[in-house]
């Protein structure tokens, strides 16, 4: 029950929220449903292991790290909305609220989702949610982005529906494409089709996550859409859609097929982090920026699930970790966007000056990003730099260490030079309200304590996570 | 003589090839609207002795790919006042031609796939095909209307895919599936309509402005 309405409720009050005629009320409308599903994700920690009629639905370790990720950084990009909405003055208050809450069900389906079906149900429906919010401008750019966002992930998602038709032919015993049931019984499952149903998933949730080759709508999409809505989709879309190649990983591991997943692992991995590694130096704007760190992460995070072992670990945590900072980070952009009108970093100098609070969380936020100490991405990347080597993959090491450092260079070129510097002339210190700076330091106080500290209750889960991909602690 | 799905199937293929050969739009649109109602008929030629499952997917198929979907994007020509597709990327012979060479190809490479318990030998290289031929509309065609019905007809190919598993395959699902694509398009034609007036043409080339 709890699951149904946790899916179900967002959408229904999109509908409420779109019909009803007073302006004033959908903000806080959105904001009062981000705060009843993160109180509803919070209460499944503590009663794990629910599950739904038919095994439809259901939550397991992976998924419930999701759900978590996918409603914290709802929570702060509905909190920033309050304010964005007043600052934009735009007319689209209420597409934009309906379609943020037919987001947040999708998004919550796919999480909860142990039918290969449904999942792709959602995926296509989070895709969807969001087409009218990277259109939100109506202006020539964001109507190219929203085409190249439509038609890529489209194609991409129908291909992940080949990809699960093929699972259902490969299965031989238990109920179709229900998780449980091809996990169970993996050992009968037909090779040759099961092969076939990895690829065309790989290709189909990989365009949605954003690995290269397949990335190319990710920074027009993210350059183009609203900061908060870039938030969601690096936070939130990109994890629902890695939990759909995840879900797959975890069928393959258990039919004994983990040395024909590596090669295409590697192989999507690594040219996301030399591709994104290569844009990011030379990189004008910051939204675009951010983008490529995204495709560097799902890089990092294709790797993890090819390496195995810990590496699932690492995997699990730099998912948890990857969706929180993202959603800071882009909101502080966000603030700056709103400070000079443009994400071009050569616009704005001196944030730290005129906005103390967004320029902190920028530095803090750069330092989280590129995995250095003490932030939690810095535990998790070490943890998936340490299983490549414990798996006799020191080139594979070496190569992502070698990447992370170009990705540094390029990150903190850009950002440093926004964030310190004199500011112009007349350009003086702006009030930082709390809708627009709360969510994102939250969020990033989340991944310092991760780097710090990680409670009993979330290694015990993440464990389990990994144990499902095939993996193991370190 | 041949059963009636197989019928079907080939007609299938030929709508392919008619939206691979034509050059107006409203004709490549009237492909796939009988497509769509080919794609209808599939289901009930498929598995005869019918239960509610199978022929609600024919009437939801009906209603969405061969009227509704139509309907919409021939409306959408219509504001748009372009009739014809003009400056594909490969000339109209040579796309006929990697059709057929598609089919083949498709055709090859069915048998060793052994897919079980499908109900024709047909439905799987007719499935494999029209995926690469919507694929090849999808990347060859300039006009943002005419990905539009390329991506129509890739889904149309992995719908024909999807009937061999037709029976395992829950109604919600494909009643999800279907909505979805229908979502989809539909959404794809409200962009076309603003690419539209905001360019003065449906062409998707002429959006250039975002690169690194």
């Amino acid at each position: 029950m709890l699951l149904l309405t946790l899916i179900l409720l967002p959408a229904a009050t999109g509908a409420v929220a779109w019909l009803s005629p007073s302006a004033r009320w959908r903000p806080r409308l959105l904001l009062g449903i981000a705060a009843i599903h993160v109180a509803g994700t919070a209460s499944l920690w503590w009663t794990q292991d629910r599950s739904a009629p038919e095994g439809w639905l259901g939550v397991d370790a992976l998924g419930l790290v999701v759900l978590t990720v996918v409603s914290l950084v709802f929570l702060a990009v509905s909190l920033y909305s309050l304010r964005f909405l007043e600052h934009a003055k735009v007319q689209g208050a209420r597409v934009f609220i309906s379609c943020l809450l037919a987001f947040l069900s999708a998004a919550t389906l796919v999480a909860l989702a142990h039918h290969f079906a449904l999942v792709w149900i959602g995926m296509e429906a989070t895709t969807l949610a969001l087409a009218p919010l990277v259109f939100f401008r109506r202006d020539r750019r964001s109507l190219e982005a929203v085409w190249k966002y439509l038609v890529l992930s489209s194609v991409g998602i129908a291909l992940a529906l080949f990809g699960t038709f093929f699972l259902a032919a490969a299965q031989v015993e238990g109920r179709p494409l229900i998780l449980g049931d091809l996990v169970q019984n993996a050992a009968t499952l037909r090779p040759g089709l099961l092969r076939a149903a990895f690829v065309f998933l790989l290709v189909g949730y990989g365009t949605k996550m954003g690995l290269a080759p397949l990335h190319s709508w990710k920074p027009d999409t993210y350059g183009e859409a609203p900061s908060p809505v870039a938030a969601l989709m690096a936070g939130a879309l990109t994890s629902c859609a890695f939990l759909g190649l995840a879900r797959t990983v975890e069928v393959m591991a258990a039919a004994h097929q983990a040395a024909f997943i590596r090669p295409p692992l590697f192989a999507l991995g690594i040219a996301s982090l030399v591709l994104s590694a290569g844009f990011m130096i030379g990189q004008t704007d910051l939204k675009r920026l951010l983008a490529y760190s995204s495709v560097e992460h799902m890089g990092i995070l294709a790797i993890a699930l090819g390496i195995g072992g810990a590496g699932a670990y690492g995997a699990a945590l730099h998912l948890l970790n990857n969706g929180l900072i993202k959603g800071s980070i882009f909101l502080a952009v966000g603030n700056v966007v709103l400070l000079s009108g443009t994400s071009e970093a050569s616009a704005t100098r001196g944030v730290l000056r005129r906005a103390p609070l967004t320029g902190i969380l920028l530095i803090a936020g750069l330092f989280a990003v590129t995995g250095s100490p003490p932030f939690g991405l810095f535990v998790s990347e070490f943890t998936i730099l340490g299983a490549a080597f414990h798996a006799g993959l020191t080139w594979l090491a070496i190569v992502m260490l070698l990447l992370l450092a170009i990705v540094f260079v390029g990150m903190a070129r850009l950002i440093l030079g926004v964030v310190y510097g004199t500011p112009e002339a007349g350009a003086g210190p702006v009030a930082e309200p709390f809708p627009l700076v709360a969510g994102p330091l939250v969020l990033g106080g989340l991944v310092l304590i991760l780097g710090l500290y990680i409670p009993p209750v979330l290694q015990d889960t993440l464990a389990r996570a990994a144990g499902a991909l095939g993996g193991g602690t370190p | 003589m041949q059963p009636s799905h197989d019928v079907l199937l080939l007609l299938v293929v030929l709508t392919n090839f008619w939206v691979l050969g034509t050059t107006r739009l409203s004709s490549m649109i009237r492909a796939a609207a009988m497509q769509g109602l080919l794609l209808a008929a599939l289901p009930i030629a498929l598995y005869p002795h019918a239960s509610l499952h199978i022929v609600g997917l024919a009437i939801g198929t009906l209603l969405v790919k061969a009227i509704v979907l139509p309907h919409f994007l021939t409306r959408a020509i219509r504001e748009a006042a372009v009739r014809r597709e003009i400056e594909p990327l490969i000339g109209f012979t040579a796309s006929l031609i990697l059709g057929a060479a598609a089919v083949a190809l498709a055709f090859a490479i069915a048998p060793r796939l052994e897919l079980p318990g499908t109900p024709s030998g047909m439905l799987i290289p007719v499935a494999l095909s029209t995926v690469i031929i919507g694929l090849l509309v999808l990347t060859t065609r300039n006009k943002a209307l005419t990905q539009v019905v390329g991506y129509l007809i890739l889904e149309n190919g992995i719908y024909v895919f999807g009937l061999s598993q037709a029976e395992r395959v829950p109604f919600l699902v494909e009643v999800g599936v279907l909505l979805d694509v229908f979502a989809g398009v539909f959404i794809m034609g409200i962009v076309v309509f603003h690419i539209n007036r905001e360019f003065d043409s449906l062409d998707s080339a002429r959006l250039t402005e975002l690169r690194d």
